[in-house]
């Protein structure tokens, strides 16, 4: 299920583009604010919480999720250079799965890791916010990057479709239309960290059994269709 | 002995056919798919490769069919046409790659690499390579799993003369082997050096089919058509109608010049210069008016 070359060649491609410096200057970006609103407000879990969830989990991890997923198969396709993948004796689920971990392993990497720092930045794991959010992280990052990993496959605008699932529908509707937070990876990750952190720390909408069916039926369903959309990638329309 | 066997197929883009109906079977030795841009060879090689779907009908390798079937591609290998290759890597890392996808080691990188000649530049990232380097990489990426079936997409475009050369030889010698190598190319010239048997495609159907001089004759037994000034038009005009080669003139006042339509091409080509000598005729423009390939391809369809 996993070829290591096809994982080489997908994490070289994914760090080795311009678009890659989003994944760094984010994770920059969360540490400083950590670090300036430590040095303002001193240690305080409401607004380590504030900030983790507010920023990290809200707006990081999907953007990082977006580039990741979208990027570890979008290009390829694009430029045509999938074609010495697919022109191999390599199952194309193999292929989907093997992007869909490196996908996940970027994500986490980026995501979760910063999320963590800035954590115990912001208040030391006090009522384990720093561990909790990092949870949340780690377990949105695989949803998120078998879903951008299949808008990458099936779509040539991956990115900005991710950018408004990311930003319009998670942040906007979410905030807005208490119904759309069922539909979001977000609030099924902070569903899990919820049951991590300390009382009344973090809070989701969704309850953590419905969370825990739907982030593995969205990642396993996507990357299954992802597979398929593989098969029957057409390569030439250009004619 | 590998064949690949395209069987009443078509495929359409949308309201617009890009390969209508075609039935052709490829052997060992080299064939060469000769047809305009845009006449849908590329079409049918992405469908001989396994990238696209048929429409209709049926593309099978030795009978088994080719479409969503991935072990084909440990018989076929492919060089594509498009330059996107992972150009951050070196080349010698882009075909280990390619023979690392086939379940092969750095033996088999390496001597594809030596097979097209490109040792030298081994290290140097692909993003540095000329297009005739780019295409000899994308061949040792093809070669590596020693394919018996080889599928190129216009190899010889933006090559130079001695590149072009290298691959035209190394392409011979890979039909001589018994392989079933396939080339496409809108340059005559090109796969009648190469190619053992053509098939020519144009507007999305099968023009014709055989070998190079069948081809040829068909294409030079056409009416030509020439643009003929001299210094005595009428003089050459009355000479030249003489002759069976010539079914018609013209005399173009505006022009100041003659439109010659010729049946016999070889004939009427020495003709015109014996017929002018003879009568002190001086020649000053000689040109085919209708060469372009577009206008030769679409009298093979009608023939």
């Amino acid at each position: 299920m996993y070829d290591p070359t096809v994982a080489r060649l997908t994490y070289r491609a994914l760090l080795g583009r311009r678009r890659a410096a989003i994944l760094f200057v984010l994770p920059v970006l969360l540490v400083a604010i950590a670090v300036a609103v430590r040095a303002f407000a001193g240690a305080d879990d409401g607004v380590a919480s504030g900030v983790l969830g507010g920023f990290a989990i809200a707006t990081m991890v999907p953007l990082i999720g977006v580039i990741a997923g979208t990027g570890a198969i979008g290009p390829e396709i694009d430029d045509g250079s999938i074609v010495y993948l697919l022109a191999k004796p390599v199952k194309r689920p193999t292929i989907i799965f093997t992007k869909l971990i490196v996908a996940v392993a970027v994500t986490m990497l980026f995501s979760a890791l910063p999320t963590f720092v800035a954590g115990l930045i912001l208040n030391g794991n006090g009522g384990q916010i720093a561990v909790a959010y990092t949870i949340a992280a780690l377990v949105a990052s695989i949803a998120y990057s078998a879903l951008f990993l299949l808008l990458g496959t099936v779509s040539r605008h991956a990115v900005v479709f991710g950018l408004v699932y990311a930003l319009v529908w998670e942040a906007l509707f979410g905030s807005l239309v208490p119904g759309a937070r069922t539909l979001s990876v977000q609030q099924w990750s902070l569903s899990v960290a919820e049951k991590v952190a300390g009382d009344g720390v973090v809070t989701s909408d969704v309850g953590l059994p419905l969370a825990t069916v739907l982030l593995i039926g969205v990642t396993v369903a996507a990357t299954w269709y992802a597979g398929q959309k593989l098969r029957a990638l057409k390569l030439a329309g250009e004619e | 002995m590998t064949t690949i066997e395209i069987d009443h197929t078509s495929r359409w883009f949308g309201n617009v056919v890009a390969v209508n109906d075609v039935s052709m079977t490829v052997g060992p030795g080299v064939t060469g798919l000769l047809g305009p841009n845009g006449a849908g060879k590329s079409t049918l090689i992405n469908m001989m490769a396994g990238f696209l779907e048929p429409s209709t009908g049926k593309v099978t390798l030795d009978g088994t069919q080719i479409w969503r079937n991935e072990t084909v591609y440990k018989s076929i290998g492919i060089v594509p046409e498009r330059e996107g290759m992972y150009d951050f890597l070196t080349g010698r890392e882009f075909v280990v790659a390619n023979a690392e996808l086939h379940g092969l080691g750095d033996a088999a990188a390496h001597k594809a690499l030596a097979t097209v000649e490109m040792e030298y530049a081994q290290d140097r990232k692909i993003s540095t390579y000329s297009k005739g380097m780019r295409q000899r990489v994308k061949m040792a990426s093809a070669l590596v799993h020693d394919p018996s079936v080889l599928l190129l997409d216009e190899p010889f475009n933006g090559m130079d003369p001695r590149q072009r050369m290298q691959l035209m030889e190394l392409l011979r010698r890979m039909g001589a082997e018994g392989r079933t190598v396939l080339f496409s190319s809108h340059i005559l010239e090109e796969v009648e050096q190469l190619a053992s048997h053509i098939e020519v495609i144009v507007a999305g159907r099968h023009a014709a089919s055989g070998d190079f001089r069948k081809i040829r004759r068909l294409m030079t037994d056409r009416p030509h058509r020439y643009l003929v000034r001299s210094s005595d038009d009428r003089a050459l005009a009355a000479a030249l109608i003489a002759d069976p080669s010539t079914a018609g003139i013209e005399v173009d006042v505006t022009e100041k010049a003659l439109r010659i339509q010729a049946v016999d091409f070889g004939r009427f080509t020495t003709l015109l210069p014996k017929v002018a000598r003879e009568n002190g005729i001086r020649l000053l423009t000689v040109s085919p008016s209708d060469e372009s390939l577009e206008s030769v391809f679409s009298y093979l369809v009608a023939a």
